[in-house]
């Protein structure tokens, strides 16, 4: 498989049908990093294996990366939604991207356009794991009061370093709302009502939008579980709106249900 | 000790709900006192972020209200906003912020009675909940916050 990807990439770059691969090779120690792969002599430095978790599609929003040209990118399947859900929100036009896809029984999957990307998103619907899901039942068991201590407790590590922004394909916005100061919409030091703030918004703002790539969560420097936050989201989305919505709050249904709206 | 008063601020809409607390009062209805309301132009615009900052400043309870489903002068805005609340909702709830404290309603333009009724029952229900303290004490830092955490 790790063949095939240098040789596509190889192929990709030798035959200027784009000018940079995006895939991963070998860090530092055991680590893996993300590879830019601009000659196809360079190709034999990309890796596949369980390592390769990171979600590579946070680097084409990067208007470095736009600046070298048209990338190809190495996209197990959370990149592929993540594409697909930069795709709706208009990020790329056709023939701005190309991918290399590997399935989740690592094989390497041909997409050749949008469209392609788009079917094979859906075929592949996104669905929390039953540990997922039992993750969540564990805070849901807990009191009020309890869930709030937790989180308290949880976000107190908060240092506000936002490398759960850094790393996350959906947070692209050039200006965040974290950076407006005129007026100050959310408190600066990391400090219990500034971290709540920005943990209820970064959750917010991804609402129907997270791939669940789990990417926040990798990057927290002080493991705190901002996954919860996002697939509590996820959860709710697929109970209430139904799970084949590609932005479930952009759009409406006028009989949405709900209990508590006097 | 004289009984808690809650502070309580109303988010509405311009079109439906603040013209139907405009009907309240012309109708000489009276409801509690305690309620500020902030007029916006639409529930669409009704950010989760105003709901938190109103907490942070003080408010022990909260009320959003706008033109029922089908009614919206936008058309749509009322369908985006309940989809952004059934979100929002579950997941302060799955945080522990205590949503007993944010009651949504729909009033219409000629609903001045039931505005009355609305406001009355939230206070009455902020009253029994007292002062929410738990949110307002997530204080940001404060000028006196080094000395008190000199050594």
């Amino acid at each position: 498989m790790q063949d095939k990807i240098r040789q596509k990439a190889r192929e990709l770059l030798s035959s200027g049908a784009v000018k940079v691969v995006i895939g991963y090779g070998e860090g530092t120690g055991s680590r893996v990093r993300a590879l830019f792969i601009q000659k196809p002599e360079d190709a034999d430095r990309l890796i596949m294996d369980e390592r390769c978790v990171q979600n590579l599609a946070v680097y084409l929003t990067k208007h470095e990366v736009r600046a070298i040209g048209k990338p190809a990118i190495v996209a197990r399947m959370h990149v592929i939604r993540s594409i697909n859900q930069l795709t709706y929100e208009e990020q790329f036009n056709e023939g701005d991207i190309a991918v290399i896809g590997i399935s989740d029984s690592n094989e390497i999957v041909d997409l050749p356009d949008l469209k392609s990307i788009k079917e094979y998103a859906a075929g592949n619907p996104l669905v929390l794991t039953a540990e997922e899901k039992a993750d969540l039942g564990k805070l849901e068991t807990m009191t009020r009061e309890e869930r709030w201590n937790y989180w308290i407790e949880e976000l107190s590590n908060c240092i506000k370093c936002y490398a759960c922004r850094a790393s996350c394909p959906m947070c692209y916005c050039p200006r965040c709302t974290v950076e407006v100061n005129q007026p100050q919409w959310i408190s600066v030091p990391a400090h219990e009502i500034g971290n709540v703030e920005w943990h209820i918004m970064r959750a917010m703002h991804l609402a129907g939008r997270c791939v669940n790539c789990g990417e926040c969560t990798r990057a927290c420097p002080v493991k705190i579980p901002l996954r919860l936050l996002n697939q509590r989201i996820i959860a709710d989305i697929a109970v209430n709106f139904g799970q084949s919505e590609e932005y479930a709050l952009a759009a409406f249904n006028p009989n949405d249900k709900e209990d508590f709206i006097r | 000790m004289a009984e808690f008063e809650p502070k309580v601020i109303a988010f509405v809409c311009n079109w439906c709900t603040y013209t139907g607390a405009d009907l309240t009062g012309t109708s000489r209805i009276k409801h509690a006192s305690n309620v500020r309301i902030i007029r916006l132009p639409c529930t669409g615009r009704i950010d989760f972020m105003l709901l938190m900052k109103a907490f942070a400043r003080g408010a022990d309870g909260i009320i959003v209200s706008g033109c029922h489903p089908n009614d919206c002068h936008y058309t749509s805005g009322n369908f985006h906003a309940r989809r952004r609340w059934i979100v929002y909702r579950s997941l302060l709830n799955f945080m522990g912020v205590d949503t007993r404290r944010i009651i949504f309603s729909w009033v219409s333009a000629a609903e001045g009675a039931k505005w009355a009724e609305v406001v009355n029952t939230a206070v009455k229900e902020f009253r029994a909940l007292g002062p929410y303290d738990e949110y307002k004490n997530l204080a940001p830092i404060r000028a006196n916050w080094r000395t008190e955490h000199a050594g």
